[in-house]
């Protein structure tokens, strides 16, 4: 199988991709008016084109085209789902510096759940009305793929129309190594157990400059973009994230982003791009700041300008917290995300935004926005248009 | 001339909101070289000189502008798609920098679209602010009084004077509170307190002469409350008290407790606090003794979206009779342990969206007053910086805070530094401005 490379890097490796500073400022602006209405005609843009756009003065700007390009795909339709997170186990073989989930075995507060314990939160979620419940966890030194199948089972076992949409890249590598099988040979297993599709996290930042600081021990970017699309070849749909705001340079977030289109041009698997704010606490980068507010929107906005061939960004209310979520929503972004009962690992790093947010609100927040909710399914599927207030509760 | 007060009369900036012509000599007065010095008050420049310099500027500027705009031509398409004649009619009046009334302020609140709404707020701002500057302000609150005999539901702070913890502070903390300020840079004070029946005016005359012959500080103080307060306890008129309170050093006069000037929620919020045509009364009787204020708006509570644009119309009208306004400041409601939010459980958060549509729909229809703050202490630091983008050209305050100052200003020197990043971060320059908005230090670029 032909596999993806990161051969040929969209940035110079260790240097940051700062518009040269003789340029000044006229040109620099001239540059991004043209990027603009490049991307306005529907034309995709450079790499040096979508730097350029981290560059500009006016956030509200970007943020029209944003919107305009969102609504020529979307309408406005904004999307969330009724989910449940279950973090089956925090006990991770990785010490990635910016993790404040991950615990030893023996560690203070290291857990792992129990099949009851599962199939407890599977039964919660779904009387609650979820249609999703999301996976992911530590790398488990002593789990094996047989635990992962007894893991999607158990909730398939209590509520079949769940929607399993779990386990990262990483953690699909890190089993398939264990168990000296292909990648492609552990997907099989596990979707004959139950998966539906992969959430999109262990991505962080795939440019290696930036990979080898924060998570020299993790799967590297290539070998995170093989696995889904060894996934999205057997008709696996999955997510893509980016982990923002730590010590990447603007030049590692548009790199992270054209090799993300690539990839969709490819196999076009993707679901959904979602960016994701840094959380300060409990890391050991040394860093001590939330992301800028207006960087959370730059982001947004120069992801739906750059990612021409993905329908849906979102997002994600937990990272930026719902305030900033919502404005997103006139940046580009067309869905909040779920529900989310029992988010830990964003949590445990000091997310402001809490663990969850009620269906009721989350309806709230799209019409304050002007927006129409859609509750859809784990690969966007429409459920039901919440387009009459009256007839919520039914 | 004293150079700790604004001259209302001879102001260029206010003389120039009441013909509402754009504001561009007070930008000019805020790029003075000389203002740009360390802390302390300026004198005024002339009216030629704000007009010469001003003529130089707006050429380097037209020089600066490209000629095509994205923008421009997509949120023109915008407003040429507007849903209805109305608001259409509202988008261009607002373009064109014309005053709103009050049915097209409450249709832009409840129909415009945010991005729209952000980049004609931005224009609006420019016609004030055309240097991309944003500025804070160093000050500190003091607190001189927790007595008070009004005792609003909403308060913790207040105490009726018999308890152990009810206290006047002396002179002498006053005084130290106020050269901690100023060793951290700091140049102005927030002192605000309960209404005290037993301070009478002769206390402040005396409190407000014994800094002011000590310190070189903006005193920014009192409330209406307490100066009807002081008035009554001291047999004498809203006016001769303000005069004396003037007379003895007092420089301006914050804007709380407006909250929404609109009587029906008004009751409902602070059925102590008076009506709001008091409120107006005393503002503008502090304008005609020349001390300017700061109006506020505190919404995001029980009122609706008319209410809001009731307020921000109140508060213009009173402009134009007597331009003594120089800030406008929106805050959203604070829930948390009141009894508002326990007798109205299901009242929500305001959104940030709705934030910055009121915010940005206050810009628009403000055409009399110059600046307007956007609030990172009730919306979070996020859409404190984003507001930036809607309309607001001031962060507002960094409140210097008693152990703080203590511990060798540190810690406050950090919140400094994440001011002017997050500013800068924005894409504006950060200024250091005085209580009247006068730039005292501009932040070079770090690059």
């Amino acid at each position: 199988m032909e596999s993806v490379t990161c051969s040929a890097p969209h940035v110079p490796h260790g240097r940051h991709a700062v518009p040269q500073k003789s340029q000044g400022a006229r040109a620099r602006y001239q540059e991004i008016q043209r990027a603009l209405e490049k991307a306005l005609r529907g034309e995709r843009l450079s790499f040096d084109e979508g730097v350029s756009l981290f560059y500009s003065p006016d956030l509200v700007e970007l943020g029209a085209v944003a919107d305009a390009l969102n609504q020529k795909k979307n309408g406005r339709d904004v999307y969330f789902n009724v989910n449940r997170h279950i973090n089956p186990t925090n006990i991770c073989a990785l010490s990635c510096k910016f993790c404040a989930f991950s615990r030893k075995p023996g560690d203070e507060g290291a857990y792992a759940y129990s099949e009851d314990e599962i199939a407890h939160r599977a039964k919660v979620a779904a009387e609650s009305g979820a249609t999703e419940v999301h996976m992911v966890g530590g790398l488990h030194p002593r789990w094996k793929l047989e635990n992962y199948k007894n893991i999607i089972r158990t909730v398939k076992a209590t509520a079949p129309h769940l929607h399993v949409k779990a386990f990262t890249a990483v953690e699909l590598d890190w089993l398939a190594r264990k168990e000296r099988k292909t990648v492609h040979d552990v997907l099989c297993e596990l979707r004959d157990s139950g998966l539906g599709s992969l959430p999109g996290g262990g991505a962080e930042i795939f440019a290696p400059y930036v990979r080898e600081k924060i998570c020299d021990t993790k799967l590297t970017g290539e070998g995170w973009l093989n696995i889904h699309k060894t996934a999205h070849q057997m008709g696996l749909r999955s997510n893509c994230t980016m982990l923002y705001g730590h010590i990447e340079d603007i030049g590692a977030r548009v790199d992270h982003m054209i090799r993300l289109r690539e990839l969709q041009d490819e196999t076009n698997g993707f679901n959904v791009f979602i960016p994701l704010a840094f959380q300060p606490e409990n890391n050991e980068l040394g860093i001590d700041r939330h992301t800028y507010g207006v960087d959370d929107l730059k982001t947004i906005a120069v992801a739906r300008i750059m990612l021409d061939n993905f329908k849906h960004i979102k997002s994600y209310w937990v990272m930026t917290g719902e305030r900033v979520a919502q404005t997103a929503l006139h940046y580009g972004a067309n869905d909040l995300d779920g529900t989310v009962v029992e988010e830990k690992i964003a949590n445990m790093a000091g997310s402001r935004a809490g663990m969850a947010m009620a269906k009721s609100r989350i309806l709230g927040v799209i019409r304050d926005a002007g927006r129409i909710p859609v509750e859809r399914s784990t690969v966007y599927e429409p459920i039901r248009r919440y387009d009459n207030p009256a007839e919520d509760q039914q | 001339m004293n150079h700790n007060s604004l001259d209302i009369k001879n102001n260029p900036y206010l003389i120039n909101c009441a013909a509402k012509v754009p504001v561009r000599e007070f930008e000019a007065q805020l790029n003075q070289s000389s203002l740009i010095a360390a802390a302390g008050f300026q004198e005024a420049p002339t009216l030629s000189e704000i007009n010469e310099r001003d003529s130089k500027r707006s050429e380097i500027v037209k020089a600066q502008v490209p000629q095509t705009k994205v923008h421009d031509s997509l949120m023109l398409s915008k407003i040429e798609a507007a849903e209805s004649s109305g608001l259409k009619e509202a988008y261009q009046t607002a373009l064109a920098g014309q005053r709103l009334t009050g049915e097209q302020g409450l249709m832009l609140l409840e129909s415009g679209d945010l991005n729209l709404l952000g980049w004609l707020a931005t224009k609006a701002k420019e016609r004030f602010h055309p240097q991309g500057k944003v500025s804070y302000l160093l000050d500190r609150n003091i607190n001189y009084t927790n007595i008070c005999r009004v005792g609003c539901d909403f308060c913790a702070f207040y105490r009726r004077g018999h308890e152990a913890d009810s206290y006047v502070l002396p002179k002498e903390q006053i005084w130290k509170k106020i050269e901690e300020t100023i060793e951290v840079g700091g140049t102005g004070t927030l002192m605000q307190g309960g209404v005290n029946p037993h301070l009478k005016i002769e206390y402040y005359e005396d409190l407000f002469k014994s800094i002011k012959e000590r310190y070189k500080i903006h005193l920014h103080a009192l409330s209406v409350i307490e100066i009807e307060g002081i008035a009554q306890v001291s047999r004498l008129s809203v006016e001769e008290t303000l005069e004396r309170l003037k007379a003895a050093g007092l420089d301006s006069i914050p804007g709380a407790g407006a909250e929404i000037l609109a009587d029906e929620i008004r009751l409902e919020q602070s059925p102590v606090k008076r009506h709001s045509h008091r409120w107006i009364s005393v503002m503008q009787a502090a304008h005609r003794a020349n001390l300017p204020t700061t109006a506020t708006m505190m919404f995001g509570a029980l009122e609706e979206r008319k209410h809001i644009i009731e307020h921000i119309l109140r508060i213009r009208d009173a402009q134009d009779e007597t331009n003594g306004f120089y800030a406008f400041i929106l805050w959203t409601f604070q829930g948390e342990h009141t009894e508002l939010l326990k007798k109205n459980p299901d009242l929500q958060q305001t959104s940030g969206a709705e934030y910055l549509r009121v915010l940005a729909v206050s810009r628009l229809m403000m055409d009399n007053i110059p600046n307007i703050q956007g609030s990172w202490v009730t919306m979070g630091p996020k859409i404190g910086q984003i507001s930036l983008h809607y309309g607001a050209n001031d962060m507002g305050s960094i409140m210097i805070e008693e152990n703080v100052v203590s511990a060798a200003g540190t810690s406050f020197s950090l919140d400094r530094k994440n001011m002017v990043e997050l500013i800068r971060r924005a894409g504006f320059t950060p200024v250091q401005r005085d209580t009247y908005y006068n730039i005292l230090t501009e932040h070079e670029e770090t690059h």
